[in-house]
């Protein structure tokens, strides 16, 4: 089995709506010095296979297909 | 309901796990939040079975129009350019927009004038126009851009007021505001009868 967690993020100059609220409210809690917040998507994921290096490469694939949208998402994999 | 007063005929309706559709003049996807909008709006449905068939029907040149969700869905299909990203304002919007038709020649817009201006109902939470700087140009100096919101009516941040294009060869159009809901003159109008009249009538016409 192994484990795998995906991250998805807002490329550089699309503008997030949603991270700008977010920041928006951690001001509005007191917290300071926040230069930026940009929200984006975790997924974990387990796998049956034994070849991490495969692995990979199929979630990359997924992340091509599905989990990302890359006309405005980035992806990144990481084997846990 | 657009489509049966346009001729008639009441359109044949296709489950999303369909691997089949009939042979048909036009396509439509509707809107409706499939998939909860969940992961992206449209993204799941734009994966599902049918919408594999509508790309090979899209490829062969048969009309395919998306409103709203189906918009989202053409898009996350890749049959459209660009995404349609969250309300610039978060806000989900219920409300009446000015649309003005910025290329009438087109299959879905030749009833009516280049530069009019329809009132027409908009509703969604997910209509934000994105695309990157290359791609606005492209679509931009190919006409493309078929739909803008006018007059300051922009409801939800898209790029250069975009509310709706159509692809490069001129058969698949994408918009967020709701001509199906623009039918009536006892309800709001029915300026968005020409749009379905137009997909049609020309249709019906090259098969002549």
């Amino acid at each position: 089995m192994i484990k795998a967690r995906v991250t998805v993020t807002l490329k550089n100059g699309v503008l997030d709506p949603q991270g700008k609220a977010i920041e928006g409210g951690l001001g509005a809690l007191g917290f300071e010095g926040i230069e930026s917040v940009r929200q984006g998507k975790v997924f974990d994921m387990s796998i049956n296979a034994d070849d991490p290096k495969q692995a990979e490469k199929s979630i990359s694939q997924m992340c091509e297909k599905l989990l990302a949208n890359t006309v405005i998402e980035d992806y990144a994999v990481e084997i846990l | 309901m657009a489509l049966t007063k346009i001729n008639g005929e009441a359109p044949d309706l296709v489950w999303h796990t369909d691997t089949e559709i009939p042979d048909t003049d036009l396509i439509v996807v509707p809107g409706g939040f499939s998939y909860g909008d969940y992961l992206r709006s449209g993204a799941i449905a734009a994966r599902s079975p049918v919408m594999r068939e509508i790309a090979k029907k899209a490829e062969q040149g048969v009309r395919v129009l998306g409103v709203c969700n189906g918009f989202q869905i053409l898009t996350e299909a890749g049959l459209l350019p660009g995404a349609l990203m969250r309300n610039a304002g978060l806000r989900f919007v219920c409300t009446t927009v000015k649309l003005s038709i910025e290329n009438a020649d087109t299959a879905f817009t030749s009833q009516y004038q280049k530069g009019q201006i329809m009132p027409c109902p908009v509703a969604h939470h997910d209509g934000n126009y994105f695309a990157d700087g290359d791609t606005i140009k492209q679509i931009e100096e190919n006409g493309q851009v078929v739909f803008r919101y006018a007059e300051g009516t922009n409801p939800n941040g898209s790029l250069n007021d975009i509310a709706g294009i159509i692809n490069q060869q001129g058969n698949v159009l994408g918009m967020m505001p709701h001509p199906e809901n623009l039918i009536e003159a006892d309800h709001g109008g029915d300026a968005g009868l020409a749009l379905f009249a137009s997909a049609l009538e020309v249709v019906s016409g090259e098969a002549a």
